[in-house]
């Protein structure tokens, strides 16, 4: 499943990948930077969006209902923005190796290995900071929805859309923390290329790293220059997006 | 590991339909033989010939024996035969086959603080690195090389430790980035300093055994499979076919023929006329303590 999945969505983004890079001339091998571009968004982005699916539910849930310890899971959360990487993927590497409770989907060194440690980063900033965002908006606009007749659903519609620009950082957040991460992509993923230099498992942190480790400083900082581009642009698109069809 | 199919679409158009086409071989090692650049530069060899593709993860010869100790391999080459043996011996690993060597290399600043260069034994040379309490960089990661640096400060009879002494915890390439800041010396294998050397002010100081240095720098590299005995999920075929392929003559010829800077960095072992039964089993092993 999440297999196919790549394979629909690399298209678009081995075109985002080569745009990005094939302007300049990299020294490294054909497709390469290309390649860990595409394995970089794939796994943040599907990470990402998993972790907002569950992120802003709860947020919005918790921005609305009172219900006995919620501080708790409040602070469970507030925990979560500070786990460390390299612990949680020790974590998904004991579930997903061989002996762990995962080992017989044989996801160790895999894309999804990746997403499930990433996605354990991403979801408690999203949901913190949608929840801020959520509790942040005026109450005086749920009393006008609700005085206008809206049911509860739509003082919530009304709540999400005036919440949207901090739900918006929300993600951005979650996806900052994705994409620079390096620990546990790492641990779980393995840092893999095939023999002709295309991108299995390694993301533009990783190979950084790799570079770092060799000495190579100079190749290590032209990635680091392209990891910063893409976080850059995809800042500005969700920020366009996020703006997109409310005239202010 | 096994039965998954090659997203990546590198291999070529038609390859013959073995048995193991389309899969995947997990395959842990040592930084060095990644690094160097050696594996990508023959592995497309193999991949073409089976139509399969090969998961190289770059850990360290400690870290590469756990993973294929917790079936998340199908095939290790590492270096440190006190490990090996062990793994062996565990009946985790099985058709052992000595693979290629290089050798070790003692670096440090041109400078020499300690004086050791030209020493004739590297025991003497870290004893004398101890006694100036001059910096020393270990890996200090259960690496080959770091399994190799503890045998020799034994052999030294000196316990490292103090300031002079500084555990990293990292790959070879940033083991010698750090000991270039610092002025350090450090052990290294050969071909990471090699494919290295242009990017650093270290120079070697004392010789392995490939430049007429002492035999107990020597660095021997080993190739085995994961018992299928022990974990199911390993890919036997395919570890078969490779080990089968990487110490074929052609792959033998392949790792021959790597050269970096212009220099040699692995000499390969496994076609000889001689048997060598030793590749086969532990150290010391006998037939009698099969029956343990």
């Amino acid at each position: 499943m999440a297999a196919r999945l790549g394979e629909r969505v690399s298209v678009p983004l081995e075109a985002v990948g080569s745009a990005l890079v094939g302007l300049v001339d990299l020294p490294f091998r054909d497709g390469y930077v290309p390649s860990i571009v595409v394995v970089s968004l794939y796994v943040s982005l599907v990470a990402v969006s998993l972790s907002t699916l569950v992120s802003v539910p709860v947020a919005v849930t918790m921005g609305f209902l009172e219900f006995p310890g919620k501080s708790l899971v409040k602070s469970v959360i507030n925990t979560g923005m500070g786990f460390p990487s390299v612990v949680v993927g020790l974590v998904v590497l004991f579930a997903v190796s061989n002996q762990g409770p995962l080992g017989s989907f044989e996801l160790i060194f895999t894309r999804e290995a990746m997403i499930m440690s990433q996605f354990v980063l991403a979801t408690p900033p999203i949901t913190a900071i949608s929840l801020a965002a959520i509790t942040g908006v005026d109450d005086r606009v749920r009393e006008a929805a609700r005085a206008l007749g809206g049911t509860r659903v739509d003082v919530a519609l009304v709540v999400l859309k005036e919440a949207r620009y901090g739900i918006a950082t929300a993600i951005l957040a979650g996806f900052g923390r994705a994409i620079s991460e390096v620990g546990s992509v790492l641990i779980v993923g393995g840092n893999i290329t095939s023999a002709d230099g295309i991108s299995k498992t390694r993301t533009l942190t990783t190979a950084i790293q790799l570079e770092a480790r060799q000495g190579r400083y100079e190749t290590a900082m032209i990635l680091g220059v392209v990891l910063v581009v893409l976080v850059l642009t995809v800042n500005t698109i969700v920020v366009r997006l996020s703006d997109g069809g409310t005239p202010r | 590991m096994d039965g998954e199919t090659d997203e990546s679409g590198s291999n070529g158009e038609t390859t013959a339909q073995v048995g193991v086409a389309g899969e995947t071989l997990t395959l842990t090692t040592t930084t060095s033989t990644y690094d160097t650049g050696l594996l990508d530069a023959i592995h497309t060899d193999f991949e073409d010939l089976y139509g399969v593709s090969v998961d190289a993860v770059a850990q360290g010869t400690g870290a590469a024996l756990e993973s294929a100790r917790n079936g998340d391999a199908d095939v290790v080459v590492v270096h440190a035969r006190s490990l090996e043996d062990e793994f062996m011996r565990n009946g985790y690993g099985i058709n052992r086959r000595d693979l290629m060597f290089n050798d070790f290399v003692i670096v440090g600043p041109e400078a020499d603080p300690a004086g050791i260069e030209g020493a004739s034994s590297a025991t003497d040379a870290l004893a004398t690195i101890a006694d100036a309490q001059a910096p020393f960089v270990s890996r200090g990661d259960n690496s080959g090389t770091h399994t190799k640096e503890l045998v020799l400060w034994e052999e030294a009879g000196t316990q490292p430790g103090g300031d002079w002494y500084q555990e990293t915890g990292t790959g070879m390439g940033e083991a010698l980035n750090i000991a270039n800041q610092q002025g350090a010396y450090t052990l290294s294998d050969r071909g990471t300093f090699i494919s290295q050397r242009a990017e650093i002010d270290l120079t070697i100081l004392v010789q392995g055994p490939i430049e007429g240095g002492p035999e107990i720098l020597a660095n021997p590299y080993g190739v085995m499979a994961v018992n299928p005995g022990v974990h199911d999920n390993a890919n036997y075929d395919l570890a078969m076919a490779y080990i089968g392929w990487i110490t074929s003559p052609g792959a033998q010829d392949a790792i021959a023929d790597y050269q970096m800077n212009g220099e040699q960095l692995f000499f390969p072992e496994a076609v000889s006329e001689k048997p060598d039964f030793q590749q086969y089993v532990p150290e010391g092993w006998q037939p009698d303590s099969a029956s343990e």
